[in-house]
């Protein structure tokens, strides 16, 4: 009996694989075709070779500019994250002070709040500033999370104290502590953090969408959002555009998966 | 534990104890600084002035004046609210589908001995590292009624699909498919690491038991598994009730979406939030939509935490 079972289990999984896989192989064929060929009914399944029509998304949009703008912001926000966030998680963890729970506490109601409620005065504030249509409108939010915060403080409670009990006898301070001997063993966690945040920042839209409108500052995905405004239905432009969008973080996943899936488990399992 | 029996510390030892433990304070406090600051200035006191705002008027150039709550009685009989009330909500409730989907997909993965997981967990994956406007577009561009993949394929067994996206009578099905293909892979990998850390024990006392694999599923998978399919459920809930990206790109914006027939079925709250915090500019208005959504995305969750004692074991 468990002899024939598998074939069975096996059908089930390679179909529903293909209805997650094909959506995407039918985006790479039509971003190939011309426009007339991807409207031919009935549609011939295969890709023509129309790579002109990657360049003509590039001539559309300053997509050049948006994808180094992707960029930045991803790299800000991960660094920034992963600094900041392992910082506030090693005191929570680790050092004694007054208020610290309470103040825990006051980190963690971030979580609750939805977003949305954050965007009018974070608007504002750019605004003031200046920063209106500019790198720092998108990062410097990002830069902080309660949600990093509270997954490294679960990484670090995990750690063995000894070794921090060795140094501190050799006369090390909370600095050397954290960085030296606290950052190397959290990096699994902070390699999940990371990955997390690049994954949110890379495809985030409400905010790069709100701050930043001029096209030369908007990130890839408020960029797409408006190539679509404009060219509603030339599909093979429009594929290949959120194909070469897309890829730099599913490339990403292709290459750590096992990071990626790991760090993906650590926010369901709540210590 | 400066003191104990036995040892009484000299005044020295005494006070170098105490300079330690405020030295360990002052790093505590510097540590936590940049975050605590960035988070007080970006995300604390913004919630403080949202709340605020919600009682205010916004005038065209920028300034503002209190009106009490004239906003949120505006709020209860704007209908253009109800309905996308009404579409986030069902939205979110057609969405909990994919959550006994997920745990059958993880399922079958978990089968000891299966071959090829990696690959099936790779494909299912996809379309979570996927930037949702792309997910939107591409969907989009399948749901086309006259070109679309998923009509074409209709076609073949003689069925003459309708122009998914755009017809009032099917476009929020056709936004929870996608809603469903899009987080599956997230919640798979979930239910996955919540099966693997059920004891192995427990199955083989069930198979000595006699009992087959279906049967060990409903016994023992599916209770062990309820703590992390309640987690799942918070998460989702919480996710469907901001939705923002899929239906924007779908429907388009501005114009272009007002054009599309079936626009009233689909706009969420956060759309409206959008419209009305960036497009028409009256965000004191927009203030006092996402509190209202706050207070629902608040008593959902405190509703799911009460029903939770009538299906979640917990060990």
């Amino acid at each position: 009996m468990s002899e024939r079972r598998p074939i069975g289990v096996h059908a089930v999984l390679i179909a529903s694989s293909l209805a997650m896989v094909a959506p995407f192989a039918w985006q790479i064929v039509t971003s190939l075709k011309t426009l007339s060929s991807a409207t031919r009914v009935p549609p011939s399944l295969l890709p023509e070779g129309r790579w002109d029509n990657y360049a003509k998304v590039f001539d559309l949009l300053p997509f050049a500019d948006q994808f180094l703008n992707t960029v930045v912001m991803a790299a800000g926000r991960v660094a920034g994250q992963v600094l900041f966030c392992s910082m506030a998680a090693y005191a929570f963890a680790r050092l004694r002070f007054p208020g610290r729970n309470l103040l825990f506490g006051v980190f963690l109601s971030v979580l609750m709040v939805p977003p949305q409620l954050f965007v009018i005065p974070q608007y504002q504030i750019m605004s003031s500033l200046g920063w209106l249509n500019s790198l720092q409108a998108i990062i410097v939010p990002g830069l902080f999370s309660a949600f990093g915060v509270f997954l490294l403080r679960q990484f670090f409670l995990g750690l063995p104290r000894e070794i921090e009990e060795a140094a501190r006898l050799d006369g090390a301070g909370p600095v050397r502590i954290y960085w030296s001997i606290m950052m190397p063993l959290a990096r699994p966690g902070l390699v999940a953090l990371g990955i997390l945040t690049l994954l949110w920042a890379w495809n985030d839209l409400f905010w790069p969408l709100v701050v930043n409108t001029d096209p030369e500052k908007m990130t890839l995905s408020a960029g797409l959002a408006a190539l679509q405004g404009q060219y509603q239905t030339d599909y093979p432009i429009l594929m290949a555009g959120s194909l070469i969008a897309s890829l730099p973080v599913i490339a990403v996943f292709v290459f750590l998966q096992r990071q990626f899936i790991q760090g993906i488990a650590h926010t369901g399992t709540k210590g | 534990m400066t003191t104990t029996a036995g040892t009484r510390p000299t005044r020295a030892a005494h006070a170098a104890s105490k300079r330690r433990f405020r030295a360990e304070a002052l790093w505590g406090y510097a540590f936590i600084a940049p975050t605590g600051l960035g988070l007080a200035i970006f995300y604390l006191w913004p919630v403080v002035q949202t709340t605020y705002f919600s009682f205010t008027e916004w005038g065209a150039f920028g300034g503002h004046t209190w009106t009490g709550l004239d906003n949120y009685t505006r709020l209860i009989g704007d209908p253009e609210v109800g309905r996308a009330l009404v579409n986030t909500l069902t939205y979110t409730v057609l969405g909990l589908v994919g959550i006994p989907l997920a745990i059958v997909f993880a399922a079958l993965l978990n089968r000891p001995g299966l071959r090829g997981v990696s690959a099936y967990r790779t494909a299912f994956f996809l379309p979570v590292v996927t930037m949702p406007v792309a997910v939107a577009m591409l969907w989009r561009w399948l749901y086309n009624g006259d070109y679309g993949l998923v009509n074409q394929v209709l076609s073949v067994v003689g069925i003459d699909g309708p122009n998914w996206i755009a017809d009032p009578a099917t476009a929020m099905y056709a936004l929870v498919v996608v809603g469903i293909w899009s987080s599956i892979g997230y919640n798979l990998i979930i239910f996955l690491a919540g099966m693997q850390a059920i004891p192995k024990e427990l199955y083989e006392a069930a198979s000595m038991d006699g009992a087959g694999s279906v049967r060990q599923f409903f016994r023992i998978t599916l209770p062990m598994l309820s703590p992390t399919a309640f987690f799942i459920s918070i998460v989702s809930v919480i996710g469907s009730l901001q939705l923002f990206d899929l239906v924007f790109v779908m429907t388009g914006s501005g114009q272009s979406a007002r054009a599309n027939p079936a626009y009233a079925r689909l706009q969420t709250v956060v759309q409206l939030f959008y419209e009305r915090a960036f497009v028409t500019n009256d965000r004191g208005y927009a203030a006092a939509i996402v509190i209202a959504l706050l207070v629902l995305i608040a008593a959902l969750t405190v509703l799911q935490f009460r029903l939770q004692r009538r299906w979640v074991h917990y060990v």
